[in-house]
């Protein structure tokens, strides 16, 4: 830590007995997970105790009865237990049955699509994977890979973790964060903050080049692609534009190798009637054929496969041919986000690359071309996203010179007459941000209004993602047109959606925090909760009653920094008041009663309060004497 | 609520100050943080350009406000109360955002333009959906349409996207010297103008993209 360091108002830290706590920074991806801490702004990923692997893969092994294993060792059981390992979970998170139909064929694993009694009932939509014997939800699935990462966090520190920062795609829409919170919730890990995963990236390395000017993130990961645009000025990275595809990633050039190759075997006479095991066998195969042509020109794989082994070789240029639309594509969506920010190739003073599947020569030789420079990669892709995740937990909990500021990466409306979207906040508007828009009744006598709130940029409803509906009711009985309706949208830093609705002339107000259609609906959440966590009344009583603590410590520094500044007001008998209250709420504050706290806290305020009258009374005549003047002159 | 509909009565005179949430004392009503506890406080009805510190006028440099811009957020942004009461961190956010919003109204001139009208309480024209009764801003905006639908390489849109442009910041000009001359129906109709100019830019370069994805 500095010596000495002065703040400016409102970043004092926190006045807290106790230590800081520690705070990790976690990359949840796809296909690899990393978790990393920083302290004095030198970030370092934590590896396992044997010193090795900063990668844990994002694979799960459920066992008969066994508590489910993560990471290498779950990926080994893939070739015995297929239907017990569930990977590549973060695709379905926060998806629909619909979503997940269209990427259903590419998933090694069961998707139980539910009823069309429960779908005509309105419960949530929600994916649900059959594994083994059990059936999982992806926020499950999730929230084991965290637990095995702040194990992994708490074994290599040595101290109980229970904050983190999280990224995301920067794409992820609202169902896919709130679903990430949710697993953090069922993990017992407070998420200090959901951080886009290139905003990260480029955080790990602007504060080692303390670089200016506008950078480009690339990051192609295993599941997910994501484009941003940064500018970094003066210690502030502020994303000025930010798109992807969250379905498109090196998963897909394993599935275009492994189609190769069944095309291959068939045409030699094979015919494969490949099951889930064979399936996740073949890309295991296929995914060592991509890695082996980051370094080689050729490679000879075996595939063995019902009973039937046959010999391929795949040339680099083959490769490149199978990814090249998937390439482009990237590429595409690269120059759109360039438009949108008014911003050619060549103003981009560097490229960042992110995401094991950018060590792909085709990858990197096609980012190369489109800014005409060389990209930096002197950060490994795959922990650049966690260092910078663990810079940013730093900077939460201890301070920052720094700050990020990011955009919403879609954009959010409501539905209106005919289907037809109308947009509330578009998308790379920076957060938070509160937008407010009116509507009104089309019906005379209309008292309810449905809002139906949607993200996406397509005019129309139905081709947007549907993130909640609700009702305004209690609209009073006026004619058409005659109501009010202010429909307020509030994205908070996390990038998380609030919308409430307000009947302007009679105040009717209805509030919901978007809780996407396809999430866990709150019971659900509580009955998962209650599970995990045997302890979590008890941690939660712990956290209100550090609330109590924090609150309290505020309240006595306030009225300490009052009596300080206006001293001459102070009556010694509101002294001596103020100073007992104080006592006593000290003392309060020193046990475990938070009612008492709570007490003790009011006790304060009541006490200060003729000092804080006479503060106000002097000030309000002051500025009166000081307007007689300017009246007399 | 009982309210009959009798609309809110607004004191003509601002309040100077207000009482800190914080220690209770008085507070300065456009202050950020109060000035003898620190605490952070709610972002009040100060209007944009007060906001800013700057005089309610349509020619604005852009880069000064920024740079204004990113020092409050510096100071407000949640990310600076993260360990910090509830309370605290809801200002912030509040702060922020209003924050945000203040940003986002002055560098976007349409934006900026109707803000100003507003200000001097002039209803401007209705966005996009509303009916513009302006016969030469529909004929010019439907040929440039036509225009950039019957453009089918990426020159001819680049073209396009440049004579916008240069219509746009030609007009823009036309808003300020109105506003200046507080000619509020001139003023409107610009507006309106520079609104479908920005709108054809933005339409341009995505059918540029979409060439180039093609």
């Amino acid at each position: 830590m500095a010596l000495l360091k002065i703040h400016e108002p409102g970043q004092t830290p926190l006045p807290h007995e106790d230590e800081r706590q520690l705070a990790v920074g976690i990359d949840l991806g796809t296909t690899n997970s990393v978790v990393a801490i920083s302290n004095d702004e030198k970030p370092e990923v934590l590896r396992d105790t044997s010193g090795g692997n900063a990668i844990v893969p994002s694979v799960v092994y459920y066992g008969a009865d066994d508590d489910p294993v993560v990471g290498e060792a779950a990926r080994d059981q893939i070739n015995d237990n297929a239907d017990r390992v569930v990977s590549s979970v973060k695709r379905l998170m926060g998806r629909g049955i619909a979503d997940v139909k269209s990427i259903a064929g590419t998933l090694p694993y069961h998707v139980e699509v539910p009823t069309e009694d429960a779908e005509k009932s309105g419960e949530p939509m929600m994916v649900r994977l059959n594994v083994g014997d059990r059936v999982l939800t992806p926020v499950e699935v999730s929230a084991d890979i965290l637990r095995a990462l702040r194990a992994r966090a708490e074994e290599s520190l040595g101290k109980p973790v229970e904050k983190a920062v999280i990224t995301v795609p920067a794409y992820f829409d609202d169902g896919a964060r709130t679903a990430t919170k949710d697993a953090a919730r069922l993990a017992g890990i407070e998420v200090l903050r959901l951080v886009n995963e290139p905003t990260a990236a480029a955080l790990a390395y602007g504060l080692d080049n303390g670089a200016e000017g506008l950078y480009a993130v690339y990051d192609l990961g295993g599941g997910t692609f994501d484009i941003s645009l940064l500018k970094m000025q003066k210690g502030v990275f502020q994303v000025k534009a930010t798109g992807g595809d969250a379905a498109l990633g090196g998963d897909d050039f394993d599935h275009a190798i492994a189609e190769h190759l069944l095309a291959e075997r068939k045409s030699g006479g094979t015919t494969d009637d490949l099951d889930a095991s064979d399936a996740k066998r073949l890309l295991k195969t296929a995914r060592k054929v991509k890695e082996a042509l980051t370094d080689a020109d050729s490679t000879e794989i075996t595939v063995s496969l019902g009973g039937s082994e046959t010999t391929h070789t795949v040339t680099r240029a083959e490769f490149d041919a199978m990814i090249a639309k998937l390439v482009s594509r990237t590429i595409a969506i690269t120059e759109q986000v360039l438009d949108d920010a008014d911003i050619l190739a060549d103003d981009v003073k560097g490229v960042v690359l992110v995401g094991g599947s950018t060590r792909v020569p085709a990858v990197r030789r096609a980012v190369a071309d489109l800014f005409e420079q060389d990209p930096l990669s002197d950060i490994d892709p795959d922990e650049v996203v966690a260092l910078g995740a663990a810079l940013q937990a730093e900077a939460l909990t201890g301070g920052s010179d720094n700050l990020l500021l990011d955009v919403t990466p879609l954009s959010l409306g409501l539905e209106t007459m005919g289907g037809i979207v109308e947009k509330v906040i578009d998308r790379n508007t920076p957060i938070p941000v509160a937008k407010a828009q009116e509507f009104t009744t089309y019906q005379d006598g209309q008292s309810a209004m449905m809002i139906h709130v949607v993200q996406g940029e397509r005019e129309m409803v139905d081709q947007c993602r549907s993130l909640a509906r609700f009702a305004l009711t209690g609209i009073p009985s006026m004619a058409a047109g005659a109501a009010r309706i202010k429909v307020t949208f509030n994205v908070d830093a996390d990038g998380l959606l609030t919308v409430s609705a307000r009947e302007e002339t009679t105040g009717t107000e209805q509030e919901v925090a978007v809780k996407p259609t396809y999430g866990i609906n709150e019971l659900d959440m509580a009955n998962m909760l209650r599970e995990s966590m045997v302890h979590a009344r008890e941690d939660m009583e712990m956290r209100l009653l550090t609330e109590a603590r924090v609150e309290a410590r505020r309240n006595v520094l306030a009225v300490q920094a009052a009596m300080n500044a206006d001293r001459a007001l102070l009556t010694s008998e509101d002294e001596d008041n103020i100073a007992g209250a104080i006592a006593k709420l000290e003392a309060a504050m020193s046990g475990e009663d938070r009612d008492l706290i709570n007490e003790q806290a009011e006790a304060l305020e009541d006490a200060s309060r003729p000092f804080a009258e006479a503060r106000m009374d002097a000030r309000i005549r002051q500025a009166l004497a000081g307007r007689n003047v300017d009246q007399v002159n | 609520m009982s309210n009959t509909g009798t609309s809110e009565t607004r004191t003509a005179e601002q309040p100077q100050h207000k009482v800190c949430w914080s220690c209770k004392g008085p507070v300065e009503a456009s202050a950020l943080f109060c000035d003898t506890c620190n605490a952070i406080q709610p972002p009040g009805q100060l209007d944009h350009f007060t906001r800013f510190g700057l005089e309610r006028t349509f020619l604005i440099d852009v880069d000064a406000i920024e740079a204004t811009y990113l020092k409050q957020q510096q100071l407000l942004h949640p990310d600076r109360f993260a360990s910090k009461s509830a309370r605290e961190q809801a200002l912030s956010s509040q702060q922020a955002a209003t924050l945000n919003g203040a940003f986002e109204t002055l560098k976007n001139p349409v934006a900026r333009a109707e803000y100003l009208m507003r200000l001097a309480g002039h209803e401007p024209e209705g966005g996009e959906g509303h009916t513009v009764n302006d016969p030469a801003l529909l004929m010019e905006a439907m040929e440039m349409r036509e225009a950039l639908h019957d453009a089918d390489d990426r020159n001819a849109v680049d073209a396009m996207i440049k004579d916008t442009r240069k219509a746009a910041r030609a007009c823009e000009k036309d808003v300020a010297e109105a506003l200046e001359q507080n000619a509020y129906d001139r003023a409107k109709k610009l507006t309106t103008r520079l609104r479908y100019l920005m709108k054809m830019t933005e339409e341009a370069r995505a059918k540029k993209s979409r060439l180039a994805a093609a």
